[in-house]
């Protein structure tokens, strides 16, 4: 096909993988869009677990700005650090072409820093999301002894209890950044590997740096997935 | 005995000046767009139109970063629809879900 064997595998596993994150994000819109939404004006938006919250009233900590309402501002510089790490990736690409091992040891760094930064921003999300916010939500829980249904206050969202929305909305942000973050994770590891071999001149005995583009492509398609879960968990 | 400590004669081209602008230029335009959508966020009313212009903003994005960053432009044809035709059942399969959803309220 004119394409070497280890690109086109790769790009077929990227396809199969595009499959799986669409199937993660397309039952976000099925179960999203089977919930009552939210029909009131943004500003008086509180959390219940009655209706789907909207996602900018969810995300809008940053870290050392405690109190302060900044909506979706952190999620920004994440998203903004992952094209970041994208441009220095394919910058070591275009420098392995020339055969320039010290630009391909240099961009590498840049795009290992930049993963990194980025799941470090992600643990701090996490963190704030499971942990919650100051005032508790209160959900109604039938009391099975009593057979009335009492007042819970509810901080914080795991698998069990979600106090921005309805249930599911807590387990898709679990899975669906958790599985992304998942595959960063993975490639900074890919990435850490490719450095390594470069800075023992591994891919300069072997005459070509393709290695370095088929990673890329892995860490391209991480930054793709990230712009598709940016918009339809976070902005829709 | 193989001389294994030889070490091979390495030529380092200059960089391609023209191709690196290109690729930052490319980066312009995703964090471009990337601010483009965070202001409509605040500034739109929600609504199908809104959605619907997020979708699109995702799309050109999406098509930057495989076409360009992935190279994927310039490879040959046959390996560009491989991957291009299977990805367009993806919006078929976005499209009826959703419709789905809509059909079967979930009762709190």
């Amino acid at each position: 096909m004119g394409a070497s064997y280890g690109k086109l595998m790769m790009w077929f596993f990227l396809l199969s993988d595009a499959f799986t994150f669409s199937g993660l994000l397309i039952t976000y819109g099925l179960v999203r869009s089977s919930h009552p939404a939210w029909e009131g004006v943004r500003e008086e938006f509180v959390f219940s677990t009655e209706y789907w919250p909207i996602p900018e009233r969810v995300f809008e900590a940053v870290p050392f700005l405690h109190g302060i309402s900044l909506p979706l501002v952190f999620v920004g510089i994440m998203t903004f650090v992952l094209i970041m790490s994208s441009v220095t990736m394919v910058l070591a690409v275009e420098a392995g072409h020339r055969m320039d091992r010290k630009a391909v040891e240099k961009w590498m760094l840049w795009t290992l820093l930049g993963g990194i930064a980025f799941l470090g921003c992600q643990a701090w999300e996490w963190t704030h999301f499971i942990v919650g916010t100051e005032t508790a939500t209160i959900k109604e829980v039938f009391n099975l002894t009593t057979g009335i249904w009492d007042k819970v206050p509810v901080t914080g969202a795991n698998l069990h209890v979600n106090q921005y929305g309805p249930q599911a909305f807590a387990d898709f942000f679990f899975f669906i950044t958790g599985f992304h973050g998942f595959h960063v994770f993975s490639g900074v590891m890919f990435n850490f590997l490719i450095y390594y071999n470069t800075v023992t001149g591994v891919y300069e005995r072997r005459g070509h740096y393709e290695m370095v583009e088929k990673v890329g492509l892995y860490w391209h398609f991480v930054d793709l997935v990230w712009v598709f879960v940016f918009t339809f968990f976070y902005l829709v | 005995m193989a001389h294994h400590s030889i070490e091979p004669q390495v030529t380092v081209l200059p960089p391609d000046k023209e191709k690196i602008k290109r690729l930052w230029t490319v980066a312009g335009i995703l964090g471009l767009i990337t601010a483009v959508e965070f202001a409509i966020a605040f500034l739109w009313p929600h609504g199908v139109a809104k959605t619907a212009l997020f979708v699109i903003l995702t799309i050109v994005k999406a098509g930057y970063i495989v076409g360009e960053f992935m190279h994927l432009r310039y490879e040959v044809k046959v390996l560009f629809w491989a991957i291009l035709v299977p990805v367009l059942f993806i919006i078929w399969m976005l499209v009826a879900f959703v419709y789905e959803g809509m059909k079967m309220p979930v009762f709190l």
